[in-house]
């Protein structure tokens, strides 16, 4: 195996603090880059180097490929970590890091390829025996191919764009009459954010719950899945809340049967590295498989939380070339994890809400992690992703890890921007939620009831 | 008191140091002499009443706001020469014209050049051959003529 001696990480804000936590801990040496008005950004101070790669505009930095891979010739990195967001699935780079002799850790440019085109990994699981929601074969290119498609499965129906993601070029259809605007629209919004305007066609469903299985793989096929996690509060498509095992895979069987799902999808597509596949849960309990995630993702930390596992570590390990040490037995999820992803928002109505942090508590004690990118006196960029903190919790049920998120998120004190820890509190005393029965419709029912 | 020939002494002494503000006080009488990087002018204002001191000062701060940084506009490896063999493409006191190549920034393989934006002089170079470079970084001074 080669062993890493540096590696530069093609991020920025928290995960990649958490890239370099994690390094640190491996022995390995870090490279941040940064964009000139990061100069001031933690990421920058906490690598053992760091390489400006351009202005704030992300096209001229972070996602500057050559300018990322001149950063790794000039500082000798021998690996790129991508983080998530920005190049972390696009498989140009992946390819690019390969050919300048660096190693792209994360899966197969391959692996990427198809993960990034939702209508072939629909045929592909399909043919393979994942469940998949009833829909197209393949892809949808005209109004007449939709029709025809929409009629098989039954309305109401949903138009995704192959490319899709985060709810772009994503069209629910009641019925025939309404198929041709949307069909139009669908298309169009799906050329203009992802530059391709294939779609498909699934059959809608209802009350869903987004379930996600974490899995590993190494090189020589072996894949274990790390357990599942409920991703349901969310507000258009965007993750507010994760906790890991979902509350309502009440029976073991119904656990085992999604997490083995999950192995049987990265097999399918002989997927490299660590991963996420995602379903969607009706309320019979049936599962369908939704899209693999070719990144680590941000939730990963609940995962980590209940199996005592570094995700991270085990990431890095699996690019150079390690098989998994552990077997699927070894691997025994104990009590209960919520993450609470605090962006800088207004918690009312979702505005990113930058600015500089004049006075800055965190919370701590039993059970409780922070992953966080910001200082007192930082100043939230106008220009990234609006999150700047993941507060994470253990508890040894659902019951403790809720009264320690809502102890953490009481302690947790962050003035000069407005965040969304006022929502999460909201969240945290809802009798659904406390229950666990809620759907992806969770927020916007919340907001109604409010407004 | 200090003589004119002491004073000029001590710019001469300066000039070949990298200090740029002296402040010296001898006997009551206060001396300050200030540069920038080029000492091209020198003004010795001397204002003789009761007890107020003399001063001297270099005039030279509307030289330096003059004086244009040129920086690397990619991540990369800084060459101050086409090759290994060959001179460089200009050394300090150049005279280089406007769009004249200055360096070379190599990345990914690729030998960019880097051109002056101006007619002028290069006054100072501040990086070293071979030396890798970040984005925005100053790489040249030079003196518009």
């Amino acid at each position: 195996m080669k062993q890493f001696k540096k590696i530069l990480i093609a991020n920025r804000g928290e995960i990649s603090i958490r890239i370099i936590r994690a390094c640190r801990d491996l022995g390995i040496k870090t490279v941040a880059v940064y964009s000139d008005i990061e100069k001031e950004s933690l990421h920058r101070k906490l690598a053992d180097e760091a390489v400006c790669i351009g202005p704030a505009n992300v096209m001229q930095s972070y996602l500057n490929i050559p300018a990322i891979l001149s950063a790794a010739e000039i500082t000798d990195s021998d690996a790129i970590h991508p983080g998530y967001g920005f190049l972390s699935e696009n498989y140009h780079f992946a390819e690019a890091c390969v050919t300048s002799g660096l190693t792209f850790i994360g899966p197969t440019p391959e692996n990427i390829r198809l993960g990034g085109d939702k209508a072939k990994a629909r045929q592909i699981m399909k043919r393979k025996g994942v469940p998949v929601v009833p829909g197209s074969d393949g892809p949808i290119v005209s109004e007449e191919m939709a029709l025809k498609a929409a009629k098989k499965v039954g309305f109401p129906i949903v138009l995704k764009a192959s490319a899709g993601g985060g709810g772009h070029g994503m069209k629910i259809v009641k019925e025939e009459k309404d198929i041709e605007q949307a069909f139009y629209m669908a298309q169009r919004e799906a050329l203009t954010a992802f530059g391709n305007s294939e779609l498909y066609v699934e059959k809608y469903i209802p009350n869903v719950r987004h379930i996600e299985v974490q899995i590993m793989s190494d090189n020589k096929g072996n894949v274990v899945h790390l357990g599942d996690r409920d991703c349901s509060i969310q507000r258009r498509h965007q993750k507010l809340l994760e906790e890991s095992p979902s509350p309502v895979l009440s029976t073991e069987k119904f656990r085992k049967r999604i997490g083995e799902l999950g192995v049987k999808a990265a097999r399918a597509i002989k997927y490299k590295n660590v991963g996420t596949v995602e379903f969607i849960v009706d309320a019979e309990g049936n599962i369908y498989f939704m899209e693999i995630n070719t990144r680590i993702q941000v939730e990963h930390p609940v995962t980590e939380t209940v199996t005592g596992i570094d995700i991270i570590k085990e990431q890095i390990k699996l690019a150079a070339g390690l098989p998994l040490e552990l077997k699927q037995n070894q691997i025994k999820p104990a009590g209960h994890a919520i993450e609470c992803r605090i962006n800088a928002e207004d918690p009312e109505r979702f505005i990113p809400s930058p600015g500089k942090i004049t006075f800055l508590a965190v919370p701590g004690g039993p059970g409780v992690r922070l992953d966080a990118a910001i200082y007192c006196g930082y100043v939230v960029p106008t220009h990234y992703d609006s999150l700047i903190a993941k507060l994470i919790v253990h508890g040894k049920d659902r019951t403790e890890a809720i009264a320690r998120m809502r102890r953490a998120l009481d302690e947790f004190i962050i003035d000069g921007v407005k965040t969304t820890i006022p929502f999460h509190k909201k969240v945290l005393n809802n009798p659904d939620f406390l229950k666990g029965e809620f759907n992806t419709d969770f927020v916007e029912k919340l907001n109604s009831i409010e407004h | 008191m200090m003589e004119i020939e002491d004073l000029k002494e001590l710019i001469e002494l300066l000039r070949d140091t990298d200090i740029t503000d002296l402040q010296l006080e001898k006997n009551g009488t206060k001396i300050r002499i200030r540069r920038e990087r080029l000492l091209s002018s020198i003004e010795v204002p001397t204002q003789k009443a009761s007890g107020v001191s003399e001063k001297i000062s270099v005039e030279t701060e509307k030289e330096a706001q003059r004086l244009i940084t040129v920086t690397s506009p990619i991540v990369g490896t800084f060459y101050r020469a086409p090759s290994p063999e060959a001179e460089p493409f200009v050394e300090v006191n150049s005279v280089v014209k406007k769009g004249q190549v200055l360096c070379i920034i190599e990345a990914m393989k690729l030998m960019n050049e880097i051109e002056s934006e101006v007619d002028g002089a290069v006054v100072k170079i501040l990086v070293e051959n071979g030396q890798p470079v970040e984005y925005g970084e100053p790489l040249f001074l030079i003196e518009p003529m």
